[in-house]
């Protein structure tokens, strides 16, 4: 059988590869990103002072684990101490000292909660829809709008058995025809909503997700370091249905100038399209419903 | 003690129906449990190889398997066949053999409505499987059964919300059923605060139950009325709330979480306190941490939702009751190391198991809080950190807490002692590779790796490829672990009454004074309890 096999190759190569993991790991990926934005930031340290409260309390709880099975062993020789059933002053202590650590967590964590809800100042406004399976950006006020799917090369590789090696492909499933685009330095308000079932727009390095839900407008607000021009990619997080694990989400940021400039190219183009200088391209969805796409003329 | 009469009465009681007609007619508590049992053990395995379709898929990068939609088909029916056929079942189970054994009654309080609960969940899951084999394949909207996707499920949806309904209705009277037999038939002396604490787990556990079951199964009817009947519960179109059923699914779910974790809380305290040949430490400090636990339970739900878009201060009210959580589980915590501590411990396969469970369900514990603090939950949320924290909590810490306590009571349910050598194969083999399985979830999740995806991109190849390592050698344990039952239940070395090492300063349980293998019908006559 080709999947017996297939699995016979896979199983040698995991062995290969786990040999020669410590020469090929990238550490980064053992971790949450830092991000390219002040909140994505604020998120990480949150994460990390959390994870490390977490340790320091293991160290201690599984030391005493560890002490106790090495120590009071019965083949040791350790007899039970049967007065030790109960002990009012200590029970109490380990009740009361966690209250003081999770306040110690719980205050930090309703301050950053106060600034990732505030949405207020934005400069940009970017009404994001989910589809199945596909997102749509509205540039809001400005006319632009568009669809972004999963790129041809990943759609190829992408289908079952379709014996391309997804390695070879450019940001294998990470990669869309039309990437959203926007501007670094600018607080930017995304409004969250879908046109079927639930989805979840999510990019690890803004520090965020959020659910868009048919019926609901969510909030949620982005912002890319004026030092961070690059393009960021994510994918939908909430189950969707079968492609679900086939809608990303590419974000290009660029300087303020520069997309400026892409915006102001963009509107042109909608405004040819709205004049009947483009055709219409009627656009086969997967679930065999039909989208409709703008594009512009030859 | 009158033997004779007891002799005589057992042989007169203990006729029973030969073959299969003994299982399908008997009200003896003993049976029940083992069908539970044998139920669960059962489900354990099919969706045991679900996981395994899912892993292996998950492999390599590219799809090499299975179509997408078959993939969601499998995460959604792995995850219900384990909550809902695997670890409760096995607990009911465990409640039915253990709970009149350990407070001295003589069977069940409602036994022919035992068997009825049994009988249920049975054809509940005969349905539930059989949507495999219908037009549109079996629900793939999760186990979450959100709208608006859960509408879009084919043939199998009403199928499936009928048998959500049935497992709810077996749950229900078995939770009457433990409540009533607690409440009425501990023997003589037996106060609520001298019952052992798997019973008390079990009583807290019956009224979750009790209060949640019928949440869920308002929860489902209101998805049929919509999808059937042009209700808009949860229809946006119709001025409905696709969110309200997340509400209402997690005001279930997060005390179903309880429900698969607090029996297992009970166990482990029994087997660390004999092991360690020393009672638990701080007692009603325990029997208060469940009972706290369970309050907490119904305060929490919206944990799981905070990406929907919840109003500021209900985000800082969940993750601040959420937090709260870590003070009773602490607790438990430092009482069972008090309970190591100055013992004397022996490491015989239920303590192995029980130990085991103590560090691996704390680190559950830990990234649970973690997801706790809804600003990091923003990241954490809907990807594999999370799916690593609820397996953590469930495999390693409900699902052995299961094994051991099969394996500390197997004796007294067979009468004979089971393959030692074997038994801590099993051990060492589940402990190394349910972390190789996992464990690498954590670093996928925080990576940036969605949950729920068939296929994925290729930074995250390498720790994919560890955790199906895992998941292959975890499921091959298991097939151990059916064999040392089996072999344990055709013969081996005599099992003793106490089984294990009672000091004469710690005397025994009540399950612990009657024969191995424990008699068809046993506290006919109520003991005394001093």
């Amino acid at each position: 059988m080709a999947n017996s096999k297939k699995l016979l190759a896979g199983t040698t190569g995991a062995i290969v590869a786990a040999a020669s993991l410590p020469a090929r790991a990238d550490w980064s990926l053992l971790n949450m990103p830092v991000g390219v934005s002040e909140l994505s930031r604020e998120i990480y340290g949150m994460h990390m002072l959390i994870l490390w409260i977490c340790v320091v309390i293991a160290i201690f709880t599984f030391g005493a684990m560890i002490y106790a099975m090495v120590k009071f062993r019965k083949s040791k020789g350790a007899v039970a101490d049967m007065s030790m059933l109960h002990n009012t002053k200590l029970e109490i202590a380990w009740t009361i000292v966690p209250v003081f650590i999770l306040v110690g967590m719980a205050i930090p964590s309703v301050d950053k909660l106060i600034k990732i809800e505030d949405t207020t100042g934005s400069e940009l406004t970017i009404k994001v829809t989910g589809y199945q399976w596909f997102w749509e950006y509205e540039y809001l006020g400005t006319g632009v709008s568009f669809y972004s799917r999963l790129d041809e090369a990943s759609n190829e590789a992408r289908q079952l058995d379709s014996g391309l090696d997804p390695e070879a492909v450019d940001h294998y499933l990470r990669n869309v025809d039309n990437p959203m685009v926007v501007p670094t330095g600018t607080k930017i308000r995304l409004l969250l909503t879908a046109n079927d079932v639930n989805h979840a727009w999510w990019v690890p390095d803004f520090g965020m997700k959020r659910d868009a839900i048919p019926g609901f407008i969510n909030e949620m607000w982005i912002s890319v370091d004026a030092d961070k021009p690059g393009t960021y990619r994510g994918q939908c997080a909430e189950l969707c249905g079968r492609d679900h694990g086939f809608m990303p989400i590419v974000v290009v940021a660029k300087p303020r100038a520069e997309f400026d400039a892409w915006l102001a190219g963009e509107q042109v183009k909608a405004q040819q399209a709205s004049t009947g200088a483009a055709t219409t391209v009627r656009v086969e969805t997967t679930d065999g419903g039909e989208s409709v796409r703008l594009a512009k003329a030859e | 003690m009158a033997h004779h009469e007891h002799a005589a009465e057992h042989a007169h009681h203990d006729e029973k129906p030969a073959g299969i007609m003994r299982w399908l007619t008997t009200t003896n508590h003993k049976d029940i449990g083992t069908m539970y049992l044998v139920f669960s053990l059962a489900m354990f395995l099919i969706g045991g190889l679900m996981a395994l379709v899912i892993r292996a898929e998950l492999f390599q990068p590219g799809l090499q398997f299975v179509d997408p939609g078959f993939f969601n088909q499998m995460t959604t029916m792995h995850a219900l066949v384990m909550v809902f056929g695997a670890v409760m079942p096995a607990t009911v189970g465990l409640a039915n053999w253990m709970i009149p054994m350990q407070i001295g009654a003589p069977d069940m309080a409602l036994p022919r409505m035992n068997l009825f609960s049994f009988w249920l969940l049975f054809f509940a899951f005969m349905l539930l499987l059989s949507t495999l084999f219908l037009p549109g394949g079996a629900p793939a909207a999760g186990w979450t059964l959100y709208p608006p996707l859960v509408l879009q499920t084919g043939d199998a949806f009403p199928v499936a919300v009928f048998a959500v309904h049935l497992m709810g209705a077996s749950s229900i009277m078995g939770s009457i059923n433990v409540i009533v037999t607690i409440m009425n038939m501990r023997a003589p002396g037996m106060t609520l605060l001298k019952m052992p604490l798997f019973s008390w787990s079990w009583l807290i556990t019956a009224y979750l139950l009790i209060a949640v079951m019928p949440v869920l199964a308002g929860g489902v009817t209101m998805l049929l009325t919509d999808h059937f009947f042009a209700t808009s519960f949860f229809n946006p179109a119709g001025g409905g709330d696709p969110v309200l059923f997340q509400h209402i699914f997690w005001f279930f779910g997060h005390p179903e979480v309880y429900i698969m974790i607090l029996p297992a809380f009970g166990i482990v305290s029994e087997i660390v306190q004999t092991f360690s040949r020393k009672p638990i430490f701080g007692y009603e400090a325990m029997v208060y941490a469940i009972a706290s636990i369970a309050f907490l339970s119904f305060i929490v739900w919206a944990h799981h939702m905070f990406t929907v878009g919840m109003p500021l201060a209900g985000q800082m009210f969940f993750t601040l009751s959420t937090m709260l959580i870590a003070i009773p589980t602490g607790v438990k915590v430092f009482n069972w190391t008090a309970t190591l501590w100055r013992g004397s411990i022996s490491f015989e396969p239920p303590m192995l198991f029980a130990i085991a469970f103590l560090f691996l369900f704390t680190i559950g514990g830990f990234s649970g809080l973690m997801l706790a603090i809804a600003p990091a939950d923003f990241q954490y949320h809907d990807t594999y950190f999370v799916v690593a924290h609820f397996h953590y909590v469930l495999v390693p810490g409900a699902v052995f807490a299961i094994m051991a306590a099969v394996y500390y009571w197997l004796p007294k349910w067979t009468g004979h002692m089971y393959d030692m050598k074997l038994a801590n194969i099993h051990f060492w083999m589940s402990t190394i590779f349910v972390n190789v399985l996992f464990f690498p979830q954590h670093f996928l999740g925080l990576a940036g790796m969605p949950r729920r995806i068939p296929d994925y991109a290729t930074q995250f190849s390498d720790w994919n490829m560890v955790s199906s390592i895992g998941a292959f050698g975890f499921g091959l344990s298991q097939l151990l672990f059916v064999y040392i039952i089996l072999k344990a239940a055709k013969g081996g070395a005599k099992a003793t009454a106490g089984v294990w090492e009672h000091p004469a300063d710690f005397p025994a349980g009540l399950e612990w004074t009657v024969p191995s293998p424990a008699p068809y019908h046993t506290f006919e006559t109520a003991p005394e309890v001093k």
